[in-house]
């Protein structure tokens, strides 16, 4: 198939392979900040074809793993009830709240839509004018474009009952609070590519300077993924620390501007909490004032209490690459895709999933 | 299912509803959708609800139909509801599919499928013209399969209390002397093959709900099977028939190895898929190999006979594009082989497949 094949040639993966390993001449830690690099790295065992001292960490960047507990109870809390319907991608549907998700609030008698993109759910809007319409605004820099089209939409064409329900994060924020962690092993980043399609990278290159790390704007094809590594640790031995771009078919410095504009008129950054690593200082998106009539957390000002996490989940540790999913001791045994205990485990983006489906156990486990 | 005679004891069985029910449930308070994925919450239901209440070998041994013995006549006997929304999808629709979905079920033990029932439900408001559509098409696919559809039932539900028009059908075939399938019987050694390119009825559908269109290629490939299964029986040793339908062929490569106690390896590539469902999975981010399939079988053959069945099944036209997907091999579960050479396990899901946000 066009566009894919030509990224998944075996014999020029090879290549490339041994490039790195005639590159690499001690041990890196490199973290793909994307749950979409994840899944292919994971998926093709392109970690374990990889010369043994590049490490690969895996980053926050799965929209489903870090919308913290509280929001997610509140879209259950909202769905439950019989003036609203909730509209959201698929994955989001199976993450566990804290006692619930939204399967489960759907069996129970919320109306709870799958649909594929946020103008569906403007469509269900204007099919039920009498009910208020929340629909499920997850995702990083990539999805906030669509997100604002549609609450744009809604303003020009006077849908009232259209509301979205904002969990939107920032990859940047992230990859400073990860640098600043004490025991951070992070020493260079793969950056997302299709955030960076449209944020461009130069929010990266402040980030170069200040912490002298490589970042690569990288793909999610094997090919793109070990490009962008080779790109990494040729940066690495030669000391540099600069943003390069090896998704180059998608991605330009500057980004683009049409989704930066309506991004900038429907939403403001504010603080904003992830699961698995706490608040970090403006590292999400809510609606700005103009706007805020379609907010559904404005709609519905429920309190929703805050539940803290499952102690056995290690989830933080592992968004920030400071443990493989497989050290957690609940991992394949207590958690698992179908009891999911941690975020990580539900979306196959989520680095646990990856590693459970990918049959990767823990040495003492494996046997 | 009869509950005990609590009325005996002096005890009413409102006093005792914990006995009224002696059905063990798996763990949760409600069914959800994902129990009728056909993945591992449905294996769950089935394991821990049905089989212990029914019993008897035929149902546990969890067949696509069972087959029963008649004064020396052996019967495969089979049903199946049909739900699927929308009612009409590119290529098929309700209609032919509950047609081919129990002709398939049996088809796959061997058998000859001959009669079928039909019992429709049907929403109160339903189009007149939809339910004569989906009639004609049912008509359509018995024709094209050659069964006979003997006896029916109908009922009307009022509105809202069912999505528009379900259907269920049961089927009966004859299986003949000396055939002897099931998925207990592969062996190592023992090659797999698929009948045809994967994933298409299941993007088909989901494409036509999301409203994606993909140059107007997508086209379900519901299909009676009895052909293609008929020309590969006749060819060579076949151990084990399946049609991939929910679940897809990773569901079905994966109750094949557990049925059988051995491990099965495919290679990623070798599986035929049609580039317009490749790309549609690309772009929802769906493994074909889960997806569902009404017109594909998995099928497991002796070594020696894999390239004579394979050639027969490139005789009948749904058989056209068959392949040599993987092998069967000593151990457990079910692996494959990725473009860049290393090896992934093929996992049951726990329920669907879900599209992702990005």
């Amino acid at each position: 198939m066009k566009f894919v094949d030509e990224y998944r040639d075996a014999h020029i993966a090879k290549g490339v392979l041994a490039d790195i390993g005639r590159t690499v001449t001690r041990p890196w830690t490199i973290m793909e900040v994307c749950g979409g690099q994840t899944h292919t790295l994971i998926r093709q065992g392109i970690d374990q074809l990889l010369p043994p001292e590049v490490e690969m960490v895996h980053g926050p960047g799965c929209p489903v793993c870090v919308t913290p507990l509280s929001i997610i109870d509140r879209a259950v809390s909202i769905a439950k009830r019989p003036d609203a319907i909730l509209c959201s991608f698929g994955d989001m549907l199976r993450v566990p709240g804290s006692s619930e998700d939204l399967f489960m609030a759907r069996a129970a008698g919320g109306d709870v839509r799958v649909v594929y993109s946020p103008l569906d759910a403007l469509e269900v809007a204007k099919a039920n004018p009498d009910r208020t319409v929340v629909f499920f605004a997850v995702g990083f820099e990539t999805t906030a474009p669509a997100n604002a089209m549609a609450v744009r939409q809604a303003r020009l064409q006077d849908v009232e009952n259209f509301t979205l329900l904002v969990a939107h994060v920032l990859v940047p924020p992230a990859m400073l609070a990860i640098l600043s962690a004490p025991g951070n092993r992070v020493q260079a980043f793969l950056a997302p590519g299709h955030v960076c399609t449209v944020m461009g990278w130069t929010e990266y290159e402040p980030i170069t300077e200040t912490f002298r790390v490589p970042i690569v704007v990288t793909g999610f094809e094997p090919l793109d993924l070990l490009e962008g590594i080779h790109m990494t640790v040729r940066q690495l031995e030669e000391g540099r620390a600069e943003v390069e771009n090896q998704y180059v078919r998608s991605v330009v410095r500057e980004g683009n501007a049409a989704a930066m504009r309506v991004v900038a008129e429907v939403f403001e950054p504010c603080d904003r909490a992830w699961r698995g690593l706490g608040p970090i200082p403006n590292s999400g998106l809510r609606l700005t004032e103009a706007y805020r009539a379609h907010d559904a957390e404005v709609r519905f000002p429920e309190v929703v209490e805050e539940v803290p996490e499952s102690e056995l989940c290690i989830a933080g540790m592992v968004l920030q690459g400071r443990a493989k999913p497989h050290d957690c001791p609940a991992f394949g045994t207590e958690c698992t895709p179908e009891h999911p205990l941690g975020a990580p485990m539900v979306s196959t983006e989520g680095a646990c999933a990856a590693y459970f489906l990918a049959g990767r156990r823990r040495e003492a486990v494996t046997s | 299912m009869t509950a005990p005679d609590a009325s005996a004891s002096g005890v009413s069985a409102r006093e005792v509803p914990a006995l009224a029910c002696p059905v063990p449930l798996p763990p949760g308070d409600a069914v959800l959708l994902g129990h009728g994925s056909g993945g591992k919450l449905t294996a769950d239901l089935i394991r821990t609800v049905f089989v212990p209440a029914f019993g008897g070998a035929e149902l546990a041994r969890l067949g696509d139909a069972a087959v029963v013995e008649l004064d020396g006549v052996r019967l495969a006997f089979t049903t199946d509801g049909f739900v699927v929304t929308p009612r009409f999808f590119p290529g098929s629709d309700i209609g032919a599919l509950s047609v081919n979905g129990t002709v398939n079920d049996l088809a796959m033990m061997g058998a000859t499928p001959l009669f079928l029932s039909a019992g429709l439900i049907l929403e109160e408001g339903l189009p007149m013209q939809d339910l004569g559509r989906v009639v004609a098409s049912m008509a359509e696919a018995c024709r094209a399969a050659g069964v006979r559809l003997v006896t029916g039932d109908t009922k009307v539900v009022e509105r809202g209390g069912a999505d528009g028009l379900y259907v269920t059908t049961a089927g009966i075939g004859l299986v003949p002397r000396g055939v002897e399938v099931g998925p207990e019987r592969a062996r190592p050694g023992d090659a797999v093959l698929v009948s045809g390119p994967i994933g298409s009825h299941g993007v088909a559908v989901m494409s036509r709900r999301a409203g994606i269109e993909f140059d107007g290629t997508l086209r379900s490939d519901s299909a009676p099977l009895s052909g293609v299964a008929r020309a590969m029986l006749g060819a060579g040793d076949l151990r084990a028939m399946r049609d991939a339908t929910r679940g897809g062929v990773a569901s079905v490569l994966n109750e094949i190895a557990e049925a059988s106690g051995v491990g099965i390896t495919t290679d990623e590539s070798a599986f035929p898929i049609l580039d317009p469902v490749r790309a549609a999975c690309e772009m929802l981010g769906l493994d074909p190999m889960y997806v569902a399939n009404e017109g594909v079988c998995v099928a497991v053959v002796a070594s020696g006979d894999a390239e004579a069945v394979l050639a027969a099944a490139r005789s009948d036209p749904m058989g056209a594009s068959a392949a040599i997907v993987g092998s069967v091999e000593e151990g457990r579960g079910v692996r494959v082989r990725t473009g860049l050479g290393g090896t992934r396990p093929l996992v049951m899901l726990a329920g669907d497949q879900l599209p992702r946000i990005c």
